[in-house]
């Protein structure tokens, strides 16, 4: 073991002494300054470097003492961030670097002070596109609120869900509502419970027994609130039951183990998986084909889409699944948003068919206004 | 009062985010990181009511003798066991015995879930690959294609031209149906938020769209 630590020295050593000497720097225009439209908690380096080589960040809050290295980088990259700084404190700053066995410095920069700041400058064409969006939706939800006739195109997979509580409802069996793995706090599980609604209504109205196997403890309060609202809408608070909406585990496999072995032993007419999904997308969705149900499946996971379309009967894609509650509600004013989502679509691929353009003819001006970080 | 409260609510949680998102103040992002930490607190209580009903649907089901009920007595085993060693752990970490069951139960039965989908991988793609009308067998042609990009044999087959073909149809065609997607994802989940936020999309509360 001794032998092999007297080898790594000797590799380290050779590398400091002979490699420092083949890469020799020179850095010139050293600058320091707060980093702009950040919180306060980094400092910006930059340097014009000629040779290459390493060069060590050195920091101090006195001027001339007390420097220590904080960071390395290659003296090509030309600039450094220094994240371990403290918003109000005063920094100096030194680039060091081997040279022929010797350490050499540059002088000192600084003070350089990290500040929080109120706006992030590079985050504005986001901004300008949030109130765009915002604009558009309260415009078209005021227009159909008017009475404005609104289109919205027929969508397979929502149009067959009638057919497909029918379906159970006929067989006497029961239909099994996945309303995906994640939380609250995803877009798709609200969408989801969106949709739950409106089918524990027909199954409240047929007379159709429902289960809704919950993974994310919110999520399962919330679908059990859900449910319970639907059948009191519907005129039938007697019939809903308690184990309609049913908690499961929080873990990933665990709940894809129970709910495939509900549907084996339990073979529900109906499967909807409509919500956030991940691997276990194809296990449900394979075992559901497997015991010969009519399954619908809506997701906007792009890598899940492929598996639930191969799986399922009907399939929401992304978008669709979203305006789900307004295809199904017909409510004018939930139409409106998807209304002012179509222009919103229409602007971006004007945008983009200008950008393909201009970017062929060589400028990049479209490219560089859509970046944003 | 009832549905101002929690759609006001709603309104200003929902808004704060978008706010942290332009605004890098360390008092907005502090407030922001706070938010998630409060989400998490709700999280953990909301927690023992999903074991409560795991708990009283597994008795309900051994008491009736409902199919399956053999299971539910595994469960409750299960649940109680972990549970019990889990609490027992303490602030010093995990009890050995919940981690010896963790590493020897629980993670090979997750693996082996997992594992499964190779299987069920095979038997999808033999019903999506069969080529029945046009699409599918363009989908099966362009199947077979990337799958022999992928290996050498394509390339020997074909004298090296298997795998930039493999590489155009993932990054041109592919990537570009896959980018309208997920603009149209995107619009869809940003129209549906701000649906939410505004207190336009209600249902999700229970509480109709009156």
């Amino acid at each position: 073991m001794r032998l092999w630590y007297a080898f790594i020295m000797i590799v380290v050593c050779f590398n400091v002494w002979f490699g420092s000497d083949a890469l020799a720097v020179e850095i010139e225009d050293f600058a320091a300054q707060d980093t702009p439209s950040d919180g306060g908690q980094s400092i910006d380096l930059r340097w014009v470097a000629t040779g290459r080589g390493k060069v060590f960040i050195l920091r101090s809050t006195a001027r001339d003492s007390a420097f220590s290295v904080v960071g390395e980088a290659l003296a090509s990259d030309g600039a450094y961030t220094d994240f371990g700084v403290e918003e109000g404190v005063n920094y100096y700053y030194r680039l060091g670097w081997m040279s022929g066995g010797d350490t050499l410095q540059t002088h000192t920069v600084g003070p350089a002070v990290a500040k929080s700041n109120w706006f992030r400058k590079y985050r504005s064409n986001a901004l300008v596109t949030t109130a765009l969006m915002f604009f558009l939706v309260i415009t078209f939800v005021n227009r159909a609120k008017k009475g404005h006739p609104l289109y919205i195109r027929r969508i397979a997979g929502l149009s067959s869900i009638d057919e497909a509580v029918g379906r159970a409802t006929e067989m006497g069996k029961k239909i099994l509502y996945i309303p995906g793995i994640l939380s609250l706090s995803e877009i798709q599980t609200i969408a989801s419970l969106s949709i739950l609604k409106h089918i524990a209504k027909l199954t409240a109205i047929y007379g159709t027994d429902i289960e809704v196997p919950n993974k994310d403890p919110l999520v399962f309060s919330a679908a059990r609130e859900t449910v319970r609202e639907a059948y009191l809408e519907a005129g039938k608070p007697d019939q809903y039951r308690e184990e309609m909406v049913t908690y499961l585990t929080y873990d990933q496999f665990a709940y894809a183990a129970s709910v495939t072995a509900k549907m084996v032993r339990e073979k529900p007419a109906t499967n909807f998986l409509i919500g956030s999904f991940f691997a276990e997308s194809l296990i449900l969705a394979e075992t559901g084909q497997a015991v010969g149900a009519i399954q619908i499946a809506g997701t906007a996971d792009i890598p899940q889409l492929p598996f639930f379309v191969t799986a399922c009967d009907y399939t929401l894609l992304g978008e669709e699944l979203f305006a789900a509650s307004a295809y199904l509600s017909h409510e004018p004013v939930l139409l409106g948003s998807i209304k002012a989502q179509d222009v919103m679509k229409a602007i971006i691929m004007v945008v983009v068919g200008i950008g393909i353009v201009t970017y062929a003819l060589g400028s990049e001006f479209i490219k560089n206004l859509l970046l944003t970080r | 009062m009832r549905r101002t409260l929690p759609l006001f609510l709603t309104f200003v949680v929902g808004m704060f985010p978008i706010f942290a998102f332009f605004v890098p103040h360390r008092a907005v992002s502090d407030l922001n990181q706070q938010l998630d930490t409060w989400l998490v607190i709700v999280a953990a209580f909301a927690l023992p009511l999903g074991v409560v009903n795991l708990v009283g649907s597994n008795i309900t089901k051994i008491k009736r003798k409902q199919k399956g009920w053999p299971y539910s007595i595994v469960l409750l085993a299960g649940l109680s066991v972990m549970a019990f060693y889990g609490i027992m752990g303490g602030e010093q970490g995990f009890h050995p015995k919940f981690q010896y069951m963790f590493v020897n139960m629980v993670s090979p039965l997750q693996a082996t879930m997992f594992s499964l989908l190779a299987f069920y991988v095979a038997s999808a793609a033999y019903r999506a690959f069969r080529a029945r009308n046009i699409e599918a067998t363009v989908l099966l042609a362009a199947a077979i294609i990337v799958m022999l990009g992928r290996i050498p044999f394509g390339d020997m087959l074909t004298g090296g031209r298997m795998t930039p073909l493999s590489e155009w149809i993932m990054t041109k065609p592919n990537a570009a149906a896959q980018r309208g997607i997920i603009i149209g994802a995107a619009l869809g989940a940003a129209s549906m938020q701000i649906r939410v936020i505004l207190g336009i999309e209600r249902t999700y509360l229970g509480k109709g769209q009156e």
